[in-house]
């Protein structure tokens, strides 16, 4: 699907949008479009219903977790040491904010062409994770939307339904997500290393074999 | 870390004042049950036989696939694949498989492609048998239908196990090709297999097809139609039973499907009747594809002799593989960051997507009938979980 | 009782046993498992009891879809989180006597999903299992051996003494607590009367030899 055709076209019928076109460096060349979240609504519906168009089948959603960042940078600046003016090297460190990210494939039945592919980034990864729902549109984002709330924690705005899919009502954790630590479950293995060594060394010791008494949880 | 918002009452019945709601029934079939395949569980709430409400509860055997992924290279999560749709493995390695060359941009020679075209429709041929079987055990044919279906299934798992080592969890592709090359005989067991396959199916619709007690129970029972089917993200054999003429080997033309001469059978009525039949006649159709592949099967390597294996790091980027694989479609996303581990591994599950709408074809109909349409599906909760 | 006597009494049309041999083969040879397949092993699972492998000429005549009705507990295929405290009240209803087969690695131990957040690492932590069976799958022939190890192991067990098995035991308990689904992971993690995690060589320096603490 040629991007380069579809986005001018989409910005003409919908104004206001942003859409920015994300490239594939890799060899699928499957290009993709970066929404906004207040007009990503209204762009899925052009994509499903336009006459040329007619995306009417979300083949996949997925749900991507981009962790923040801290990059520090080496700065040399002139700065007052001691009553001398003189160059001294800082480090200077930004933090880009990470985001959560969705992933629409869209497909058409009628027309037999695609993928296109639609993305919507969240604001952060803590409070700021509303995103529009795209079930209204698709039927099939319904129980794909729940998984990524269950799993990284988006929250869709529209969705008719969202609870956890996957895992059970009272867990209280985001499992996905890449600073999500498995629960310490007494994991037995006879040549332990990494995670697991130090885990077992905090439970057991040679010298002391009595089982520690039971944690609740974490 | 953000809480779930939103509680799992699965009914909320307190705030039901409608009167008559302490009339109704509720229970929950599953997760331990005789007829949902595998663990899988429906809260229906019933006014005498009649369904009210169904909510399904997923998450039974969610085995954390994609998480296991995210620290496993590329080609260790080629077993894993195996485990997915447990009864086709093969068609879940091809898809997997798929999605990495896209990423990579890697070519399959010729041999390896006639290869993964005879073990792909294998496995449709075995994985729509059992189906009918298993549909025809959850109707209450206690047994017989179904070890017909495996008699087929172990004749075809005795290929498998010749040509891969394993009966079922094969990890038999690999980006670039194939494992290992067919054993000596195997092309002429497999061609005595495929031949006498028909008569197998004639036999099956000869006993069932015109069934009276089927017809009953599965015309017009759990009618689907077209727009909710592509509205809902339907593929596979249940799109196709209601009418949406969408065959993804006849679409994307991957692989070399291309070069065959095979039709697709469409439904008109999209109830489980339908499905049922779909299923018997792509068998036919499968055939038919096998007969010509192993034909015209060339000499040749088995995997591009340019392929990286050690030290395998696609460069930074994404793609999306998708194939027909007996249950619908089902893709691969990888997303990669340079390393040797995706950075994000996910499955399009069909059988999850094609549970979306459950509630809206048994809605109105007795239990029993709930029991028929989902044997019609034709899920598997290595799938629907991962 | 003495061989020579025995066959010699046998040739007269006198055949003898002891209670103990009459009660544990009318146990054994007719043992009708629970339907209880997980995941891929169950399909391995229905693949031995269809015509080819057919586990009913063993005795597993019937598979009950009821626990109340069934003997033994085949757990076929992984337990996560979610499903293992269905799985211990499944238990908890089966009558006595009732074993547990654990079929294929993903019962045994967590089998490949062992890193997994949602996968408990082995059914033996909350129930106590009778036959492990390693594979993934297992074959068919293999899950008849160990129906077959059941069926000596059952066959072995005194009536009296202290050997003797669980239902005639009014000391054993029958039934085990079945886990609670906290917030972060299952509690408790493992039923400590059970399972006790096998302490870990630990070497500080990272060689061989097992260091202090």
């Amino acid at each position: 699907m040629n991007l380069e055709i579809v986005k001018p076209e989409i910005e003409a019928n919908i104004p206001g949008c942003h859409l920015e076109m994300v490239t594939n460096p890799s060899p699928s060349a499957q290009h993709s479009l970066l929404l906004d979240a207040e007009h990503a609504f209204a762009v899925a519906l052009y994509l499903r219903d336009a006459p040329n168009l007619r995306f009417d089948f979300c083949s996949n959603v997925t749900g991507i977790d981009w962790p923040g960042k801290v990059v520090a940078q080496k700065v040399k600046v002139r700065k007052l040491v001691d009553g001398v003016e003189q160059e001294v090297e800082e480090t200077h460190t930004t933090t880009i904010p990470g985001s959560l990210e969705v992933v629409y494939h869209l497909y058409s039945v009628e027309k037999k062409h695609g993928p296109i592919i639609l993305r919507m980034r969240t604001q952060d990864r803590e409070a700021g994770v509303h995103l529009p729902s795209l079930t209204p549109i698709w039927r099939s984002a319904e129980l794909q939307e729940r998984e990524i709330f269950d799993l990284f924690g988006v929250i869709f705005d529209g969705h008719p339904d969202l609870r956890r899919l996957l895992m059970w009502d009272e867990f209280q954790d985001h499992p996905m997500r890449r600073d999500y630590v498995d629960p310490d479950d007494y994991e037995y293995e006879p040549t332990a290393h990494d995670e697991v060594l130090q885990r077992a060394q905090q439970h057991f010791s040679q010298a002391n074999p009595v089982q520690p008494s039971e944690e609740e949880g974490r | 870390m953000s809480t779930a918002t939103h509680s799992a009452a699965s009914f909320e019945l307190e705030q039901a004042t409608e009167p008559g709601m302490d009339q109704l029934l509720e229970i929950a079939m599953g997760p331990q049950h005789p007829s949902t395949h595998g663990v899988f569980r429906m809260n229906v709430l019933l006014d005498g036989e009649r369904v009210v409400r169904l909510k399904p509860v997923f998450g039974y055997l969610h085995r954390n696939h994609e998480k296991i992924a995210e620290n496993e290279t590329y080609l260790g999560s080629m077993p894993y694949t195996d485990r997915l749709d447990y009864m086709c493995p093969l068609t879940n390695n091809w898809a997997y498989a798929l999605a990495v060359e896209k990423l990579a941009g890697i070519t399959v020679p010729e041999r390896a492609e006639y290869l993964r075209v005879i073990t792909g429709e294998l496995t449709r041929l075995q994985n729509h048998a059992c189906l009918i079987g298993f549909l025809m055990q959850d109707m209450g044919a206690s047994g017989t239908p179904l070890m017909y279906a495996f008699r087929q299934r172990e004749i075809i798992l005795d290929l498998f196990e010749a040509l891969t080592g394993a009966r079922m969890m094969c990890n038999y592709m690999r980006f670039g090709g194939c494992r290992v090359d067919l054993p000596a005989g195997w092309l002429d067991q497999a061609k005595k297999v495929v031949a006498e396959f028909p008569l197998f199916l004639d036999e099956y619709e000869r006993l069932l097809v015109s069934n009276e007690i089927l017809m009953d129970r599965t015309q017009d029972v759990g009618v689907l139609s077209a727009e909710l089917a592509i509205s809902a993200g339907i593929s596979g054999p249940m799109a196709r039973a209601s009418g949406v003429d969408y065959d993804i080997r006849k679409v994307d033309r991957y692989s070399i499907y291309d070069r065959f001469n095979f039709r697709v059978p469409l439904g008109s009525h999209g109830d489980v009747y339908d499905r049922f039949m779909i299923r018997v006649l792509e068998m036919r159709e499968s055939v038919s594809i096998l007969q010509q592949a192993m034909r015209d099967i060339p000499e040749g390597p088995i995997v591009d002799p340019k392929t990286k294996i050690r030290g395998f790091r696609p460069k930074p980027g994404e793609a999306y593989g998708r194939i027909e694989a007996p249950k619908g479609e089902l893709g691969f996303y990888l997303v990669s960051d340079g390393s040797p581990n995706p950075y994000r591994y996910r499955v399009r599950p069909p059988s999850l997507i094609n549970l979306t709408i459950l509630e809206d074809l048994c809605l109105g109909r007795n239990v029993a009938d709930v029991v028929v349409i989902l044997g019609s599906i034709d899920i598997v909760m290595g799938e629907v979980d991962r | 009782m003495d061989e020579t006597i025995k066959n010699e009494l046998s040739k007269q049309g006198i055949f003898t046993t002891s209670l103990q041999e009459l009660y544990n083969w009318g146990r054994t040879s007719s043992i009708w498992p629970l339907n209880f397949g997980l995941a891929c092993c169950a399909i391995e699972m229905i693949a031995t009891t269809m015509a080819r492998y057919d586990l009913a000429r063993f005795g597993a005549e019937v598979f009950r879809p009821s626990p109340r009705q069934a003997d033994l507990m085949i757990v076929a295929g992984t337990v996560t989180k979610k499903m293992a405290p269905q799985v211990v009240r499944l238990y908890n209803q089966m009558p006595e006597p009732k074993y547990v087969i654990s079929m294929g690695a993903c019962a045994i131990s967590g089998g490949p999903f062992k890193q997994g957040y949602n996968v408990l690492k082995g059914i033996d932590r909350y129930i106590p299992v009778d036959i492990y069976i390693p594979g993934c799958p297992p074959r068919p022939e293999a899950l008849i051996e160990a129906f077959m190890e059941l069926q000596k192991k059952i066959d072995a067990q005194p009536l009296t003494g202290s050997e003797r098995p669980r239902h005639l035991n009014a000391d054993e308990p029958s039934e085990f607590i079945v886990p609670r689904s906290g917030n972060h992971d299952l509690q408790p993690t493992h039923n400590k009367s059970i399972w006790n995690p096998p302490l870990v060589q630990i070497s500080q320096t990272g060689t061989d030899e097992p260091g202090n603490s």
